[in-house]
């Protein structure tokens, strides 16, 4: 059955609208413009099957290692703090929103809507970073990071650590399951690290349209490009959801 | 074997056109930047040949260390240093990109009626991608080499060598984004770039076969890019997650590694599939048999394949439960592969078959590549397995699927296409006597060795028992019959572009979008957008196609 | 000219964007009171199925597939199923090696 999209048309059998068939835009190899951003549509979903791919060795190595040292993975998660977890993740969700408001805004032409909705959404993503480089720091001031004068402290001897103790009341781990945190923090960094290296690639892009947007070039019918760096921005929000289910919420009851 | 469907213009008034994807602009420049997918095929030509030969002149290194019992050519280290990056570049840096880079970039826009792959930039970014993975491969064996063999095992690699593991590493990693977006931009452009009138059931089954191997490049290179990654901070911070000592496994390496390198092999070999289909068609004069069934079974081999990874750890450690599993799944995936030989074999049947050179190597194929799936099989069943695994079977398996398979079809498909590509034919009686060369030299070097390992010599040891050494002098003496056979093809194909007889439009009579347009090609493929409205491999429109114009001839003169 | 295109890439309204926002942050609400709750074994199948719900929002309608085409759909079918194929059938040799041998 032939996907009618993907089938050219020979000939331009469309009237009227010449300018329209062929706008500056519009690369030689395609032969029109609903072929193209078709193609592109498609390159990017290609493309973020090839991240869920990537990411997902690291969640292979996640769901493995929290199955055989339980306990350490609790002991870990409990280091994290739930309240700047959460405030970061209802960041990237509103900014999940902002980004395709932006895209709305693309395709109904409303220029400066669309610059506030990309600047939005790049104060959000910053704002996302800055939130994990002060938890990133906290995680090095307590010793906390694998490979540089990692402590275990913290979980053989839960008191050490009154405001954590007092929420969860952990009991100390034996050393052999103790020194299995550093595993957990390997992953979370190594999760969370990939995670902040897509955002940062992310901003980057997302301070060029704001560029870009602001003369107009994505108002005025041409909408692929801020189409699909939304789809590459929802992965991203995506990603997160799963990690902060997975690393944060692992059980926070007493 | 004077019998032969070639048909070439009259020499002596025929002219190589002037305007065409070559003469079209001038200057290395045009030629670095360009993002015509011909042009990005010929640099991949281009430099897949060069890394071939190094990779070629590491296994005759091997072969000559190879020849006596004790190790004296070289020291066991510098030996397994050789034999990995041997393997390293052959992957990655011959074997994964050579039909798709080439023959893939160069036909499958002009197979379906496109002026260009989907994303000519990005096709130009993977070679470059390429280029740097493959400086980076050669700057490693000049600084020391890596010895962890090309399966990167861990502990070894993690901690106990000192060697280039982490260059190495790099170079596969960029290597394989190369590879992930040459199949992205495949799986774009044949989704939504056919021409009118080009359903998926006429496309030729080469694009089928580019289909599958571009799904297996997307979903799978992407768990060894992580598996790197992984690897490269173990050593570096030793975050333990291959460690015991922290807890970690060392066999999770092997599960993201082989979860992408078993479906590698498929992605090795199915491009060469496509190419069969197309020759064995051409040179039988016969509509491939069961072209649903090729079609289909292409597609199965790619989804099938990922089911299977952990046939290559059965003695690693595994659990039992986990080894018959994914030995029973093994069985399922010989399956297509199998149907394809069949129907290959029933395309020659009551066929009008001649020699020419592509066909030499595509019967090389047929008869090499089913006993190396053969043996795969009982590599597949893990009983046997136990013995055979890390011997000179193992060796001998892929060096039949993968030589004697993949690259007599790479080698058949350049001969094929090479008139097309450049606009000439190349000597026809010494690429005849360089494809039974090669077949007589494989044969020599690599069937020895299924009975060395079977009798318990080791893979990758430098030094072996001395009642070995007969089989391994066979082995060596093939190997240098199979070098000739190898080189021969650079030489008369580089001669042919000034002194080969001009090809024409169509010298094999073959079905096909890419035979109905000039040699070598224009810019943009065709002059005007074809329409396809016939169906694939079919010779009934091709003979009505050439009656139609002697009669315009005719009327003409 | 867009009489062709299915793909006439039908716009998604901000009422429909604030639907799912609502949906999504009410979700992660949900997702971390229930993490506070000792449910035993039901803790991570909660905690999963809400991110699941949480993620299939957002593709669905912050990134248009409930308007994209099969083919789209079917691309993420693939990448989750064989995302799927490989942590099940890695986490199947773990699980199986406490069996013992046989």
């Amino acid at each position: 059955m032939p996907d009618n999209s993907a089938i050219a048309h020979g000939s331009p059998e469309n009237s009227g609208d010449a300018h329209d068939e062929h706008p500056s835009y519009l690369r030689h190899h395609f032969n029109s413009v609903e072929q193209q951003a078709d193609a592109a549509g498609f390159a990017m979903w290609l493309f973020l099957v090839t991240e869920v791919m990537f990411f997902g060795g690291l969640f292979t190595a996640y769901l493995i290692y929290r199955n055989w040292y339980y306990a350490a993975f609790v002991a870990g998660s409990h280091q994290l703090n739930v309240k700047w977890g959460t405030l970061n993740t209802l960041v990237l969700i509103v900014s999940s929103f902002t980004m395709a408001m932006g895209v709305w805004c693309s395709q109904t032409r409303r220029r400066s809507g669309l610059v506030l909705c990309l600047t939005l959404t790049f104060l959000l993503g910053l704002g996302f970073l800055g939130i994990k480089t002060i938890e990133y720091r906290e995680k090095i001031e307590k010793h906390h990071v694998p490979g540089f004068h990692y402590s275990l402290q913290s979980f053989m001897d839960p008191q050490s650590e009154p405001e954590v103790y007092s929420e969860y009341h952990d009991k100390p781990l034996p050393l052999d399951m103790a020194v299995h945190t550093e595993l957990y923090f390997s992953l979370y960094f190594l999760m969370t690290g990939m995670h902040a290296l897509h955002m940062i690639i992310g901003l980057g892009i997302l301070a060029f349209m704001i560029l870009r947007a602001r003369t107009g070039a994505y108002t005025s019918g041409h909408t692929t490009f801020v189409l699909n760096f939304g789809l590459y921005w929802h992965f991203i929000d995506i990603v997160w959801i799963y990690l902060f289910a997975l690393l944060y919420l692992i059980s926070r009851h007493a | 074997m004077s019998a032969t469907i070639v048909s070439l213009p009259d020499q002596s008034t025929a002219r190589i056109p002037k305007v065409n994807y070559i003469t079209k602009e001038n200057g290395i420049l045009s030629w670095l930047l360009t993002s015509d997918h011909k042009r990005i095929a010929i640099l991949y030509l281009i430099s897949l040949t060069f890394f071939f030969f190094i990779g070629g002149a590491l296994a005759g290194l091997i072969r000559l260390e190879l020849l006596t019992p004790q190790t004296d050519l070289m020291a066991t280290d510098t030996y397994n240093k050789v034999f990995t990056m041997h393997g390293v570049i052959m992957i990655f840096f011959f074997l994964v990109p050579s039909v798709p880079a080439t023959l893939g970039n160069f036909l499958i826009p002009m197979m379906i009626g496109a002026k260009d792959l989907a994303l000519p930039k990005i096709n130009l970014l993977s070679w470059y991608l390429y280029m740097a993975g493959g400086i980076l491969a050669i700057y490693t064996m000049a600084t020391g080499g890596v010895d962890t063999g090309w399966t990167f095992t861990t502990p070894l690699s993690t901690h106990y060598v000192n060697t280039n593991v982490l260059t190495t590493g790099l170079a596969a990693f960029v290597a394989g984004f190369s590879s992930i977006f040459t199949g992205l931009n495949f799986i774009v452009t044949i989704h939504k770039m056919r021409a009118p009138g080009m359903t998926w059931f006429r496309l030729p089954l080469f694009v089928w076969a580019h289909y599958a191997a571009s799904i297996l490049m997307v979903l799978a290179t992407p768990v060894v890019a992580i598996a790197i990654v992984l690897i490269a901070l173990e050593r570096t911070i030793g975050i333990g997650i291959f460690d015991p000592t922290k807890g970690g496994d060392p066999l999770l390496f092997q599960h993201l590694f082989w979860f992408y390198s078993h479906p590698a092999v498929y992605i090795m070999i199915l491009p060469g599939m496509g190419v069969i289909s197309e020759t064995i068609s051409t040179f039988s004069r016969k509509r491939v048999f069961g072209y649903t069934a090729v079609a289909f079974s292409s597609v199965a081999i790619a989804v099938f394949g990922f089911f299977v990874w952990a046939h290559h750890m059965f003695i690693m450690g595994i659990s039992n439960y986990a080894v018959l599993v994914f030995s029973l799944l093994t069985m399922l995936v010989a399956v297509p592969s199998a149907i394809k030989i069949f129907n290959w074999t029933f395309t020659l049947y009551k066929g009008s078959i001649t020699f020419e050179t592509p066909m030499l190597y595509t019967f090389g194929f047929m008869g090499l590549f089913t006993i190396g799936g053969l043996t795969g099989v009982f590599l597949g069943t893990s009983g046997t397995d136990i013995h055979l695994t890390e011997t000179y079977f193992i060796v001998a398996h892929f060096h039949f699927v993968m030589v004697g398979g993949m690259l007599m079809a790479f080698l058949g498909g350049l001969h094929f296409w090479w008139p097309k590509m450049t606009g000439r034919m190349y000597p026809e009686k010494i690429s005849q006597l360089a494809a039974v060369v090669t077949f007589i030299g494989f044969v020599f070097t690599f069937f020895p060795q299924f009975i060395l390992g079977t009798l318990g010599m080791p893979r990758r040891y430098a030094s072996y028992p001395p009642e070995f050494q007969i089989l391994n002098v066979f082995s060596t003496a093939g190997a240098t019959i199979l070098g000739v056979g190898y080189l021969l093809p650079v030489l008369y194909l580089v001669w042919s572009l000034k002194y080969g007889e001009i090809a024409g439009d169509n010298p094999w009579q073959a079905t096909g979008l890419e035979w109905q347009t000039q040699s070598p090609p224009l810019t943009e493929n065709f002059a005007e957008m074809p329409v396809m409205d016939h169906e694939a491999y079919d010779y009934e429109w091709l003979e009505a196609q050439n009656q139609k114009r002697q009669k315009e001839v005719i009327s003409a003169g | 000219m867009s009489e062709h295109n299915e793909l006439a890439h039908h716009i998604v309204g901000p009422g429909v964007y604030v639907v799912i926002l609502f949906a999504l942050l009410v979700g992660t609400g949900l997702t971390v009171w229930a993490s506070f709750v000792d449910l035993g074994l039901w803790n991570p199948v909660i905690a999963l199925a809400i991110a699941t719900t949480k993620a299939m929002l957002v593709v669905l309608y912050f990134m248009h597939v409930r308007y994209s085409s099969k083919l789209t759909m079917l691309t993420i079918g693939a990448g989750i199923f064989m995302f799927l194929v490989l942590i099940s059938l890695t986490l199947a040799d773990y699980i199986s090696r406490a069996w013992g041998n046989w």
